[in-house]
């Protein structure tokens, strides 16, 4: 029975101090939770861990006996098992290939058969089925997670570590792993998993710690800790999850779609005979299972996909066949799905991220970029969006998820455009971050913003639109009232069938 | 500030390492390195006439440099400077024997201005268009182009078009008033010395360069298509053009390179066309990291290693040769720069370890 111990371990940066006094004791055959804001310093824990980082000071005691891991190998073979957030697989090889690799068997020759073979047993023995001989690249997001977690029991993991684990799945993903993961822990396999998602920790873990600026403030048994408290805990202040809005203010039609048509990547009709308005004051929000229809939507208001039929009217004027830049220019606005992508450019610092798209004073005059002014912009707008750390001389890629969305949002929010555009704008932030994006949104709305806001998680939907359109194969299938709305109505129309017409058919 | 200083550790720790196994090489081969390293400096700096000559060869390192790092902050290869370079030449020495009748000034700048373009059309507008509208990647055009501008300076002076009387395949000469002046004073210590004027022109052009990387948005967006060309079209920024454009004004310093050189030092073209500048301005921009001004320092460094190479030969009976071998070297160090951040925390983790150990023990 494994147990591992962790007593005043700190790690510092320069300038920061990612991980000051963390103490954690995982029990054997329990699943340890650790809960925490981005940024709260999970990862830099989870580094220390693995063998990736060396702590400053502190100790860690796996079995009661201390280690120190100077290479992630050491801290392997000393039985640490990491599943990373971003899977270190290498998809043109095979799922056995991937699992064996760095302890394949045989010596100068590789035996595919008799890995494949091992490999096949060893994930039917865990309850996790796996073709040994699939290449990973065409395996989905959750397969190469049981991937990374066979991996890990093939080098005798004798405690397992995973960094969120489900920001990449979908919930019926997380079910299944939920079950793979209750079944290792019958076996005596303590569990640590990271997360910042509050029903998942309640779900899965049995104690759960949380941490905040990086350091461990409390562990307790899951049973005993309430929602809220933890919410609470973990953000350091109290948090309102899922307050509805006040009224909105509908004006005049900021966007009109009419018979939209567009094609996706392969050529092939994504988009078909889409008609919408969007009014002032009013964020409408888009439903709907991811692929259907919305970054094809999305691209084609904004500029980066033409449209092959329709029409799409931006305060009267018809900008159909406009330029990426003339939409800019007259106030589109548009914070995309993957900020790390296209929404910044993670070398430059951050002052060049926020004039990203916005090439004008104070940022630059005629041609010419003016540093001064651009700094005193870019120092006050990171302040106002609480970005940490507000430097504006700080790189992009130095800065935790939730910081880099703030910062995109900064920079689309700060023109106080006519049209925001808002893809997933939540997506892997934790429930403080969340909260200020709402805020943030509904504070645009209030001025007088029309809001696009397109996203998978119901919830953002369901607590944020004042109408909700729901996308289903490239066709709205229903639109309705933001108020009322229910889930079990969207969750029908988000697979094809309009509420409205099965009335009529009864 | 910090960062800066981190970017300027690599390139010098590669220099180190390369003077280093050079010096080691040397001692293995029966020769005293430091003689040999002394000597190389005195060829190099040693008098105002080794100082203008190797100020003189950095010229071209210098503007070849800029116009590689230039591309490459555009997320681009530029490999056929080379030809643009040449290109640069052929019109600088046509249009510096046709007009003699012309004031210097103007002379010099009309074939300056012809070489410029010159060196954008060939290394930009064709591969710019050939990228963009058929996909054919920039380091295969610009490459080829490099060669076919090779072979026209051969076809134009071996009976062509260009080729002066006689049966030499070279280039009538320049005129007088096409030529750059000297900068060294004929008095003095000077006597002996010249430096080209483009040694200016070098430095004007990294400055110009630099001004235009960090201080304009058009050097902004090319640095946006270089880094993340998916956020440069997000934030509006056709790709295309500016990749057009990047190689254009990385062509445009390689061909100015090509005139400054003719109308500086060679006065003619002649048919022993491999000037080798083209490659080793990629090395170049890579020490200095693309950065301007550290490309100037980066071009007077691979210049004094080949000017002063000769009186290494001569003073040490070390090959010439050895700073290609020392060349080689510190390219593989810049490029292999992860090599050092590895061996770094490595020693640093061991002496913490020690000093741990000690702690413990005591």
């Amino acid at each position: 029975m494994t147990t591992l111990s962790i007593n005043h371990l700190r790690k510092t940066f320069p300038g920061v101090v990612a991980n000051d006094d963390v103490n954690l004791h995982i029990a054997a055959g329990e699943t340890h939770a650790i809960l925490g804001e981005n940024g709260a310093g999970k990862s830099t824990l989870i580094k220390m861990i693995s063998g990736l980082y060396r702590p400053d000071s502190g100790e860690m005691l796996l079995n009661d006996k201390v280690v120190t891991f100077s290479s992630p190998r050491e801290a392997i073979r000393a039985g640490i098992g990491v599943v990373h957030q971003h899977f270190m697989l290498i998809p043109a090889l095979s799922v056995a290939e991937n699992v064996v690799l760095g302890s394949e068997p045989g010596g100068f020759h590789f035996p595919k058969r008799l890995a494949s073979q091992k490999v096949r047993e060893l994930s039917l023995r865990a309850g996790l089925p796996l073709d040994p001989t699939t290449r990973v690249a065409d395996l989905s997001v959750g397969m190469q997670q049981r991937v990374e977690i066979v991996k890990a029991l093939y080098r005798q993991a004798r405690i397992l570590i995973l960094d969120e684990p489900t920001a990449v799945l979908t919930p019926q993903e997380t079910e299944d792993l939920f079950v793979v993961l209750r079944k290792l822990k019958e076996e005596g396999i303590p569990i640590v998993f990271i997360s910042h998602k509050l029903d998942e920790v309640r779900a899965i873990a049995d104690t759960v710690t949380v941490m905040r600026a990086g350091k461990t403030l409390h562990t307790q048994p899951i049973a005993s800790a309430s929602a809220n408290e933890l919410a609470t805990m973990m953000v350091g202040r109290e948090v309102s999850l899922n307050a509805r809005t006040s009224a909105s203010h509908p004006g005049d039609v900021t966007l009109k779609i009419r018979d939209l048509s567009v094609l996706d990547d392969r050529k092939l009709q994504a988009i078909k005979g889409v008609s919408f308005e969007l009014r002032a004051g009013e964020i409408l929000g888009v439903a709907g299972v991811d692929g259907n229809g919305q970054t094809e939507l999305v691209e084609a208001i904004v500029g980066m996909r033409s449209a092959v039929s329709g029409s799409i009217h931006f305060a009267g004027q018809d900008i159909t066949r406009d330029s990426v830049s003339t939409r800019i220019a007259l106030g589109i606005s548009y914070v995309p799905q993957d900020r790390q992508h296209d929404g910044l450019v993670l070398p430059f610092t951050l002052t060049e991220n926020l004039m990203l798209r916005d090439l004008l004073p104070p940022y630059a005059k005629r041609g010419w970029l003016t540093p001064r002014s651009a700094e005193s912009q870019s120092r006050e707008l990171l302040a106002r969006f609480d970005v940490r750390p507000p430097v504006p001389d700080a790189t992009a890629q130095s800065l935790s998820g939730g910081n880099q969305q703030k910062v995109i949002l900064a920079r689309e929010v700060s023109r106080a455009p006519r049209l925001l555009i808002a893809v997933q704008p939540t997506r892997g932030l934790d429930v403080g971050a969340i909260e200020s994006i709402h805020h943030e949104l509904e504070k645009l709305r209030d001025q007088g913003s029309a809001i696009l806001l397109v996203s998978l998680e119901l919830d953002e939907i369901l607590a944020l639109s004042d109408r909700i359109c729901v996308l289903h194969a490239g066709s709205i299938v229903v639109t309705l009232p933001g108020e009322g709305a229910s889930r079990d109505t969207i969750g029908l129309a988000m697979t094809g069938t309009d509420p409205n017409a099965k009335e009529v058919l009864r | 500030m910090k960062n800066k200083l981190q970017q300027m550790t690599v390139p010098l720790y590669a220099v180190l390492t390369g003077l280093i196994l050079g010096a080691i090489i040397m001692l293995i081969s029966g020769y005293n390195p430091l003689s040999a390293y002394g000597s190389l400096v005195v060829g190099a700096f040693g008098s105002a006439s080794a100082i203008g000559n190797t100020l003189t060869s950095a010229v071209p390192l210098i503007l070849v440099g800029l116009g590689i790092a230039v591309a490459f902050r555009a997320g681009l290869f530029n490999i056929g400077a080379e030809g643009q370079y040449w290109m640069g030449a052929i019109v600088a020495v046509w249009i510096g024997y046709h007009f003699p009748t012309l004031t210097p000034i103007l002379h010099i700048t009309l074939a300056l201005l012809g070489a410029m373009l010159a060196g954008a059309l060939w290394g930009g507008v064709i591969p710019g268009l050939t990228k963009s509208l058929v996909g054919a990647h920039e380091v295969i055009t610009t490459m080829m182009l490099s060669y076919i501008a090779i072979f026209f300076v051969h076809y134009l002076l071996e009976q062509g078009p260009m080729m002066a009387p006689g049966f030499v395949p070279q280039s009538r000469p320049i005129a007088a008033t096409a030529a750059l002046p000297n900068l060294f004073p004929a008095t003095g210590i000077f006597s002996n010395a010249t430096l080209s004027s483009g040694f200016l022109i070098a430095l004007a052009a990294a400055a110009v360069t630099h001004i235009v990387l960090f201080r304009t948005t058009f050097g902004y967006r090319l640095r946006t298509v270089g880094h993340n060309p998916a956020a440069a079209k997000y934030a509006g920024m056709s790709v295309t053009r500016f990749t057009i454009l990047s190689l254009g004004l990385s062509g445009l310093l390689a061909g100015l390179a090509g005139g400054v050189q003719m109308l500086g030092v060679d006065q003619q073209l002649n048919d022993s066309v491999s000037s080798g500048f083209g490659y080793t301005g990629i090395v170049v921009s890579l020490l200095a990291r693309n950065n301007p001004y550290a490309v100037i320092l980066a071009g007077i460094f691979f210049a004094a290693l080949s000017v002063g190479s000769q009186t290494m030969q001569i003073n040490s009976g070390v090959s010439a040769n050895m700073t290609d071998v020392i060349t080689g070297i510190i390219v593989f160090f810049v490029a292999a720069d992860r090599l050092y951040q590895y061996g770094f925390s490595r020693i640093r983790s061991r002496v913490r370890a020690k000093s741990l150990e000690r702690t413990e023990q005591g």
